[in-house]
């Protein structure tokens, strides 16, 4: 038996989840008595596929086949498949974002095995299997019980955290079958935002909102985090108007993101927009108005005009990065 | 072309949660129910484009897998615009159960393009979709922001970390929408709701099918500690408390 992790990487490097995955599953493991194997799709390098052996993965799979170039939900589905198959896994984990989602999904089906999506911890018990995972927009936690001996499981970004354990890790060449019938599906294009910090990757996201008043007034934003090594993230009526782009925008109709400090500029609160950042360890909301929402879900706030703020607060972190 | 779009019936988005029965379901008691917000934009932008181009699409069904109680929703969307609905009466517990009777729906009567949300606002599963495909051995595509019919072909754009991808796919497939796909729902006529009456509404009892999982309890999220206000002429006062306080700077 085996826990496996369906890792993820962003032009050849892993993206921080990865770790973050290999780390629960290693938390598993060790409840289950048994190791962690990752499953690698595309061009990783051998210093990227071994640094998984920090987190405790003690094998990694390692498929490389241009037919796999971009995602393709059916014939990945199939290459986790059997991967599961090989590694005699009964656990599987993958992350609660776009591609984990739709692989998961389906392998469910494939393996006749229960799925807990958006799990927020470590199962709350092995017999029976029960996962604790958000519901109502994170509004609370629902405790699912698995029914099946195999077990899915997508793990909400950020909610785990990296736990270092390091391991021997052998890599391992893996060649799954990749059937033309299930390639229905084609990438034409892509368009890929260069130059910026994957938002769902960040550590710190500055966060702008309809009080910021316009697209003109974003310099203080971008400059902020550009200061602290931070992603840009916007409220959903600001890429609505086209002031920032749809990529930015977070809440429950937009991305959900969960980074360790969140900066709320100008934007007010509303339940649906703290659907999507409820989960950061930390937020900081400006705002003119003492009474907004936001200040409930806020840890520090200051009631004033942001437009004045955002300015000062700049000068005082490239103070404190003087120091 | 055909195209089904699968609708959860949900509570209001602004619903405050809480539970009964030893934390153990749901409190109904005076919620809204809605379309899911991500299923409203499907149907939305399925019919801008029946609008846009005349004779591209002859039918527009909604499904849901529901008790008779989700039925005004049902009817909303018909009220919206689409031309035919199917309820399928059963309680929809675990998403493997939902897909395996919406499956049965798609292969007795077959359809284009089958949409369905990303998630649902109330359980998110986020799952339906893609169990859907592999039941019904079809291609999917995921995070789809852009949907279009252009000389009888689909274009698709998918969202990825970081980007966006022009997808290309045989039809018949299953699209599994997020926001992007259409700017606001669209909001029923006095028209519409009068036409709504009229259309077909059809009943169906679920099949057999397992439940692979279930809600055993519930728990509302511990309460924030209050926010700390800082004077708004001591700004840096927040960053000397995010830095030595929070560690987080
Ligand atoms: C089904 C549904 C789904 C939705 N999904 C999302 C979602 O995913 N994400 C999302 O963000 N929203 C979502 N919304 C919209 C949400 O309800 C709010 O309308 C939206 O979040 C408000 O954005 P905002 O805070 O930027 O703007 P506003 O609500 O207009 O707030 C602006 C804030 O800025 C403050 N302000 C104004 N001027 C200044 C100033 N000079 N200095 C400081 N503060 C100032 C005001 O006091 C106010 O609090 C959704 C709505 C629905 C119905
Ligand atoms: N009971 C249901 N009836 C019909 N469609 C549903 C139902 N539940 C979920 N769906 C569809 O599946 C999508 C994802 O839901 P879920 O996987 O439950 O989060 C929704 O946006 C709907 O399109």
């Amino acid at each position: 038996m085996s826990v496996l992790v369906y890792t993820e990487n962003w032009d050849g490097k892993f993206k921080k989840v990865t770790f973050e995955l290999v780390s629960y599953a290693q938390e598993i493991a060790k409840k289950l008595g048994t190791s962690v194997v990752a499953l690698s799709i595309g061009n990783v390098n051998d210093e990227q596929l071994k640094a998984l052996g920090n987190y405790g993965a003690t094998k990694v799979l390692n498929v490389q086949d241009d037919k796999l170039k971009w995602l393709n939900n059916q014939a990945y589905t199939s290459v986790v498949a059997q991967a599961v198959a090989k590694e005699n896994a009964n656990v599987i984990i993958f992350a609660h974002n776009n591609s984990g989602k739709a692989i998961a999904s389906r392998l469910s089906v494939r393996l006749k095995a229960g799925l807990a999506t958006g799990a927020t911890a470590v199962p709350s018990s092995f017999d029976p299997f029960t996962v604790t995972k958000k519901v109502f927009t994170s509004k609370a936690l629902g405790n699912i019980v698995i029914k099946t001996p195999v077990r899915i499981i997508t793990l909400l970004q950020n909610a785990f955290g990296l736990i270092e354990s390091k391991v021997e890790v052998a890599v391992e060449a893996f060649q799954p079958e990749v059937k033309d019938s299930e390639l229905k599906t084609v990438v034409k294009e892509v368009n890929k935002i260069t130059g910026k910090i994957l938002l769902t990757d960040a550590e710190i996201v500055v966060s702008g909102g309809r009080g910021m008043k316009g697209p003109e007034n974003w310099g203080p934003i971008e400059e902020l985090a550009a200061l602290l090594g931070a992603g840009t993230a916007c409220s959903r009526p600001v890429s609505d108007e086209g002031w920032r782009p749809h990529d930015e925008h977070t809440g429950q109709t937009g991305k959900v993101i969960a980074p360790n400090l969140y900066f709320a500029c100008g934007i007010s609160g509303a339940i649906q927009h703290l659907g999507g950042i409820s989960g950061s360890k930390c937020i900081v909301a400006i705002n003119k108005d003492p009474d907004a929402p936001i200040f409930e879900a806020a840890d520090y706030g200051i009631v004033g005009d942001v437009l004045k703020v955002l300015p000062e607060l700049i000068a005082a972190v490239k103070e404190l990065k003087a120091q | 072309m055909k195209i089904l779009i699968c609708i959860s019936n949900v509570p209001d988005t602004t619903t405050k949660i809480k539970f009964v029965n030893n934390n153990t379901a749901f409190d109904i008691a005076g919620v809204q129910w809605i379309i899911n917000p991500w299923d409203e934009l499907a149907l939305t932008r399925a019919l801008e484009i029946k609008d846009a181009q005349p004779g591209i699409i002859e039918n527009i069904t909604v499904v849901n897998v529901g008790l008779i109680d989700s039925e005004p929703t049902i009817r909303k969307a018909l009220a919206i615009g689409a031309d035919a609905a199917i309820r399928i009466n059963a309680e929809p517990k675990d998403t493997f159960f939902v897909a395996s009777q919406i499956a049965e729906v798609v292969r007795k009567e077959s359809f284009d393009i089958v949409i369905c949300g990303i998630e649902s606002s109330d359980y998110n599963g986020a799952a339906l979709g893609g169990m859907l495909s592999e039941m019904l051995d079809l291609p999917s595509v995921s995070a789809v922001s852009h949907l279009d019919v252009v000389n009888g072909a689909v274009e698709l754009k998918r969202e990825i970390d970081g980007g966006q991808e022009t997808v290309a796919t045989q039809l018949p497939f299953i699209a599994i929408i997020q926001k992007g796909i259409a700017k606001d729902a669209r909001i029923p006529s006095m028209r519409g709701i009068m036409t709504a009456k009229s259309k077909p509404l059809t009943a169906v009892e679920p099949i057999a099918a397992d439940l692979l999982t279930e809600f055993v309890g519930f728990d509302l999220p511990k309460p924030k500690a209050a926010c700390k206000k800082i004077d708004p002429d001591n700004v840096r006062e927040l960053v000397n408390l995010l830095h030595n306080e929070a560690k987080l700077i």
